[in-house]
């Protein structure tokens, strides 16, 4: 695909699924901020992991949907540099994740549904995380989340990248809108490790299988939430419409389940992703 | 019978990517003739007795650097002899990524180290008590958790909780294997669900860190060990120190996610020389048997 002056010829498709990318990065990506009111009704937020601080780079609280209480989470974005810096670009830090946990052990206890939105570039990178254990606060989320007996809901709003996305992820169904990313580093990162080259990109947007498409196909998520053309940025309640709904159709099978139908659907789930022979 | 010649074999394969982690030296005589068996070792790089590194089990008698061992000898240093029988060995990747040259990559790293993938799995006894054991190979793809290496540690898990039997691991990863992308994201979120499900049996789990564990596998079944063990000195993390480096802009101290580095902040339960891990993780299986010890 790439001639030797790193030119690359795009097929239409992989056009698209640039274009597609460039408006999942979108300055005026709709956040979870712009979400959460015309979805939900009475959000409360509650603070917090009870041990080290607030991350501001992970919301949660309660809300209603559609009048029944549901416990929410998602990472916060800003939309100008001092909103960013104040939410660590979405960049969550060992204590994100646990006041995550906190929450969704609070919804277990009280029988509510988690509702969880990511939107990340990755969990962050520092002195810090290290120090106060990022691999272990996103280790134990993910097995926690696999004992919920409530139904989780996920849904990938912006970009979704490694750990620090499905430390918040782990869930019955998860769902995309259309533009948006899931992968397991970002492209750039994926063309640095795996060419020794970030300057390609491009390549690695497509190469990765990162676009909602890609992962429908792939049998990582279980549902795609359609944007208006040009992105959600252009029409935000029509894209909070869209989401409400797929949540809506979501759920109601979830609510007929019982917790261990709940917990075995989401354990099968992702124990069926690998792809591999058995010889 | 033949799982102990296999194991032979994995032996012999092993040996041609043996790296001069540790480079024979000729003594100072220069005397062809009266070459004596000394090793340098890498960390210190002070001339060492080949007899004595060996018998500490690759370590260096001087500064006690923990030399990284292949799958093949950690089994042998831990599990008592002929107990093992490994399992899920018929497993072969695909490449969900049609990622270019993935598949040849596996298919040579195969040949040259004689393991199916970049972890060992199976069951045996470490002092005389059964447990289901993993063991990690940094020298298969820095053993990087992808399809197969998630699909043998859930394997695992769920026969051991059907067995009703602990689970030892010893980690060592680079992480998520890139090649596989998200899909590699996946098996970090399977086997910790399959890791909760073993834990909900009533049963232990022990994990040992060895060098280098980080990024999705310190994120995932690597931090989830009802107790947790590490060798000295082992590089233990979730971002990569030069990451890191490059995003501040500075160098960091010389301990930083190191093994000694966790201890102090928490992370780990406690730090065991090689020589006597095989003795610990005895003495741990036992003190979990039930209506014993």
């Amino acid at each position: 695909m790439a001639n030797e002056a790193n030119q690359i010829i795009l097929t239409p498709k992989e056009e698209n699924i640039i274009k597609r990318y460039e408006i999942s990065k979108h300055k005026n990506r709709p956040t979870v901020n712009d979400y959460i009111p015309k979805i939900f009704e009475d959000f409360i937020e509650l603070h917090g992991d009870r041990g080290y601080s607030d991350d501001k780079a992970i919301l949660t609280g309660l809300a209603r949907f559609n009048g029944v209480a549901v416990t929410v989470i998602g990472h916060v974005k800003g939309k100008n540099t001092n909103e960013n810096i104040e939410a660590n670009f979405g960049m969550p830090h060992p204590e994100g994740y646990r006041k995550a946990l906190r929450q969704m052990q609070q919804a277990e206890k009280f029988r509510r549904a988690v509702i969880s939105l990511i939107d990340t570039p990755g969990a962050y990178c520092g002195v810090a995380a290290e120090e106060r254990g990022q691999g272990e606060a996103i280790a134990r989320n993910l097995m926690e989340m696999s004992r919920l007996t409530v139904p989780v809901i996920a849904i990938i709003t912006g970009e979704g990248a490694s750990g620090g996305a499905l430390g918040i992820a782990q869930a019955n169904k998860v769902l995309m809108l259309e533009n948006a990313t899931y992968s397991v580093i970002s492209a750039k990162g994926f063309a640095s490790l795996l060419w020794k080259d970030p300057k390609r990109e491009k390549e690695a947007i497509i190469r990765q299988k990162m676009t909602s498409e890609d992962l429908l196909g792939l049998g990582v998520i279980d549902g795609i939430i359609p944007e208006p053309p040009e992105g959600a940025h252009k029409d935000i309640v029509l894209t909070a419409a869209a989401i409400k709904a797929a949540l809506e159709a979501n759920i109601a099978p979830l609510l007929k389940m019982s917790p261990e139908e709940i917990y075995n659907q989401r354990y099968k789930k992702f124990r069926d992703i690998g792809f591999f022979n058995e010889t | 019978m033949g799982e102990q010649k296999m194991l032979k074999d994995l032996f012999k394969k092993a040996k041609y990517i043996s790296v001069p982690i540790a480079k024979r030296a000729i003594n100072e005589m220069g005397d062809k003739d009266n070459i004596q068996d000394y090793l340098i070792c890498a960390k210190c790089e002070k001339k060492i007795s080949a007899e004595e590194y060996e018998n500490l089990l690759k370590v260096c008698p001087l500064c006690s650097h923990h030399t990284r061992l292949y799958a093949p000898e950690r089994l042998e240093y831990t599990i008592d002899g002929g107990t093992f029988e490994e399992k899920y060995n018929n497993l072969q990747t695909l490449n969900p990524l049609e990622f270019e040259g993935y598949l040849e990559k596996i298919e040579k790293l195969q040949r040259i180290t004689g393991l199916d993938e970049a972890i060992l799995t199976g069951f045996g006894k470490i002092g005389d008590e059964n447990t289901g054991i993993g063991i990690m190979d940094s020298s298969f793809l820095m053993a990087s958790m992808g399809s197969v290496v998630g699909e043998k540690l859930a394997r695992l898990f769920e026969e051991a909780t059907e067995k009703r039997l602990p689970v030892v691991i010893f980690t060592a990863s680079g992480g998520a294997r890139m090649h596989e992308g998200i899909v590699s994201l996946m098996q970090m979120a399977k086997v910790s669900a399959a890791v909760g499900r073993h834990s909900d049996a009533g049963l232990l789990y022990i994990t040992v860190l060895t060098d280098p564990t980080t990024g999705g596998v310190t994120a995932s079944f690597a931090s989830l060990g009802d107790i947790i063990l590490a060798e000295p000195g082992a590089i233990v993390g979730f971002t990569g120190r030069r990451v890191i480096e490059g995003t501040i802009g500075h160098k960091l101290p010389d301990d930083f996610q190191t093994a000694e580095f966790l201890l102090s902040h928490g992370y780990i339960d406690k730090i065991v020389p090689r020589i006597d891990m095989k003795k610990t993780l005895s003495m741990l299986l036992k003190m979990h048997m039930r209506g014993e010890g």
